[in-house]
């Protein structure tokens, strides 16, 4: 028998509608209605500038350490729109953007960065899930949710989002394996933006893309211009369709950048120069849009001033809420809410010790 | 009624809970046309199809992510870890979310997931299939822990682990899989409550406390110490966290002396625990000091020398009289 090449399907491909000045391939730009791309827009200038508050609270010390979404606004907004409410959203702890089309408030956001589980409260019948912070870990749950809902006879989809660096965890093979193996109507949003931490996206693995892990699987992948809100709406799309029609999971790479802190406790100098930072500033994700937008007429600078203003009120209003909230959450009791479905005797006492000033555990009477 | 192994107790259960509950659904490596392993769901794929009797791939993690997240969605999951030992490929996922996601979503989302996992020596296994590790998951905020001790105790505290709201984590002692059968009833047996142990042999002398396959060596231990004019009280903690200090603390303020057996390693094992417990329950009782009566601080050796690890009726007595002689 002679050698030959193992044939197999490969399906991966590239994607790119935006470019750097603004300019489209208009044959492949998606309908959307006019006002969603001005929603869309504004839920990206408001991530951004959610963040530069956030940065100055954290700062000042009123605020915790938080991830940054700057330079990944497209890749996560082109994305989560191609979603219906009733879908579901999985993220780990980078998405602001995604969070705020979906509609979380900012005050839970803040309350959640200043320190306060209370953040953290999910309505029953909520479809957004809390952010993650064990890097991979949430795809599974993307992957168990839509199966479990086939079980109890309903068809639901999920979307979940990850780094470059969890594509090298044992979760992200796991998660898409059982996915396709399951055929789970799951899509797979990697953002990669270079890096996990210090580490650069070539440490992370020698494959030339991270879009083609897809094919191990069987699994449709495709790599995206992640800067190009188009490009990431159409693929995310496509991925959407494939789940409600085909019951099919998708790996969708958003090839993007982190223009900022890996989080506000990083320092980048340590590990990349301000050349190659300045090469990505060149292709800002809004500001590209931003010109699309402009030259369709959708937007012009006064409504963008007017828009900018709008959103530091409503960001300076939701920081109002939060410290008041704050104020009123001072106890020790709440860390001992919701351990389990009923309060245990056991936590009962520790909770009372505490409540009086004591350690948790101590003498009792014999 | 029949008489019963662990084994089959515990396919009843599981098969009762099936039948009652559409949304129990059971997850795992060869659970369903091999019937597992151990062959504990024999037969549930045929009940139950392979929706609900799913087997998966080869990987722990994707296990209890994908349980996490049924469970999120209103499905009560009963995954199987193949052995504990190899339950810590999924751990990091029992711990990150399994534990405190109604935690960290403030009573949002429940899991009610039953990680079910064989545990412990005394079947000469191979490496990573004998170990007792139970306080890896003691140790979890938000997660319970019990351990079945026979057939019955399997049967109905199973049942009360599927139905309760919160993950818990259900250690099947494989060393009583087949050792002895018991009467189990037909009929649906009231659950047994998760948090309470219970009195297996009334005594006056001192508190034995045992569980899994301890509580059958400490009860041999509680005959051979009657013969010497000793009454040991013996009880079986079934649940080990939450912990019914109370009942031990209540024991050992009418006898004086406790021994605590496990064959979990000596060093901050469950006795640490619960001497520091009869410390503050009992103290101005107690005739002499809490004994522990375990595994060494090593690994379970190949199973040649298992048998010399696990505590066994002679260590226990001996422990016993040293206790009662203080
Ligand atoms: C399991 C796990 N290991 C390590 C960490 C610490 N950590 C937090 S973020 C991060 C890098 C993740 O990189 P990537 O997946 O590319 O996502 P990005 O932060 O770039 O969005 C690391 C190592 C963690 N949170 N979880
Ligand atoms: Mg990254």
């Amino acid at each position: 028998m002679p050698r030959e090449p193992l044939q197999f399907e490969s399906r991966v491909e590239r994607l790119s509608i935006l470019d750097e000045d603004g300019k489209a391939d208009e044959e492949l730009v998606p309908e959307i209605p006019d006002d969603l791309l001005v929603r869309g827009y504004r839920t990206m200038v408001k991530a951004r500038r959610f963040d530069q508050r956030r940065l100055k609270l954290q700062r000042s010390g009123r605020i915790g350490t938080f991830a940054p979404v700057n330079g990944q606004e497209a890749a996560q907004v082109g994305t989560i729109s191609a979603l219906d409410e009733t879908d579901w959203f999985v993220p780990s702890y980078r998405e602001t953007a995604a969070h705020f089309w979906r509609g979380t408030d900012p005050k839970d956001i803040l309350l959640y960065d200043a320190g306060y589980n209370e953040g953290g409260a999910l309505a029953e019948d909520s479809r957004t899930l809390p952010l993650a912070v064990p890097v991979g870990t949430q795809m599974l749950h993307a992957v168990g949710i839509v199966h479990a809902a086939r079980l109890l006879g309903e068809e639901e989809i999920a979307m979940t989002y990850f780094g470059d660096g969890a594509t090298s965890q044992g979760d992200f093979h796991e998660a898409m394996n059982f996915a396709s193996v399951f055929d789970c109507p799951v899509v797979f949003v990697c953002q990669n933006n270079q890096y996990a931490i210090s580490v650069p996206r070539s440490r992370q693995t020698r494959s030339e893309t991270l879009a083609q892990k897809a094919i191990a699987y069987g699994v449709t992948g495709i790599q995206v211009d992640g800067n190009d809100i188009f490009a990431c709406h159409v693929a995310a799309r496509e991925a959407v369709d494939r789940a409600r029609n085909e019951s099919r999971p998708t790996l969708i790479e958003c090839v993007t950048y982190r223009l900022e802190m890996h989080t506000t406790a990083d320092d980048p100098s340590r590990y990349r120069d301000e050349e190659e930072v300045a090469k990505w500033r060149q292709r800002d994700p809004i500001e590209r849009f931003g010109k699309w937008l402009m030259a369709r007429g959708l937007v012009d600078d006064k409504g963008i001033e007017r828009m900018e203003e709008e959103i530091t009120d409503e960001i300076q209003a939701a920081w109002k809420a939060t410290e008041a909230r704050i104020e009123t959450l001072k106890d020790v009791g709440p860390m001992f809410d919701h351990v389990f479905a009923e309060l245990t005797p056991e936590l009962a006492r520790q909770r009372a010790r505490m409540q009086d000033g004591h350690s948790p555990g101590g003498w009792k009477d014999g | 009624m029949a008489e019963l192994t662990m084994v089959e107790a515990i396919n009843l259960a599981l098969a009762e809970e099936m039948r009652r509950d559409e949304r129990v659904v059971i997850l795992g490596e060869d659970v369903g046309v091999d019937g597992g392993i151990f062959r504990v769901t024999k037969d549930l794929i045929e009940e139950f199809g392979e929706e609900r009797v799913i087997d998966t791939p080869l990987a722990e993690s994707g296990i209890m992510g994908v349980s996490v997240g049924m469970a999120m969605r209103g499905l009560r999951p009963v995954p199987e870890m193949q052995f504990s030992g190899f339950s810590y490929l999924g751990f990091h996922q029992i711990e990150s979310h399994l534990s405190r996601m109604r935690w960290r979503t403030q009573g949002g989302r429940q899991v009610p997931v039953v990680v079910r996992m064989p545990y412990g020596a005394g079947v000469r296994a191979l490496e990573h299939h004998s170990e007792s590790r139970e306080v890896f998951y003691t140790h979890m905020p938000g997660i319970k822990l019990v351990v079945p001790s026979g057939p019955r105790a399997a049967r109905t505290l199973l049942v009360a682990a599927i139905r309760d709201p919160d993950p818990v984590v259900f250690f099947e002692p494989k060393a009583l899989y087949r050792a002895f059968r018991e009467e189990v009833s037909d009929e649906e047996d009231e659950p047994i409550t998760i948090g309470k142990a219970m009195i297996r042999r009334d005594g006056t002398d001192l508190t034995l406390v045992a569980y899994g396959a301890m509580l059958p060596r400490a009860m041999e231990a509680a005959k051979t110490l009657a013969d010497g004019g000793i009454e040991a009280e013996v009880i079986d903690l079934l649940t080990l966290s939450p912990l019914d200090h109370e009942a031990i603390a209540a024991s050992v303020r009418r006898t004086g002396r406790c021994v605590v057996v496990h064959e979990a390693p000596l060093s901050y094992g469950p006795g640490a625990e619960i001497a520091a417990r009869v410390m503050e329950g009992a103290f101005l009782k107690l005739q002499a000091p809490v004994m522990r009566v375990t595994g060494p601080d090593v690994n379970v050796p190949y199973f040649a020398r298992e048998q010399l690890y696990l505590p066994d009726a002679e260590r226990i007595a001996d422990a016993c009289r040293a206790t009662m002689n203080y």
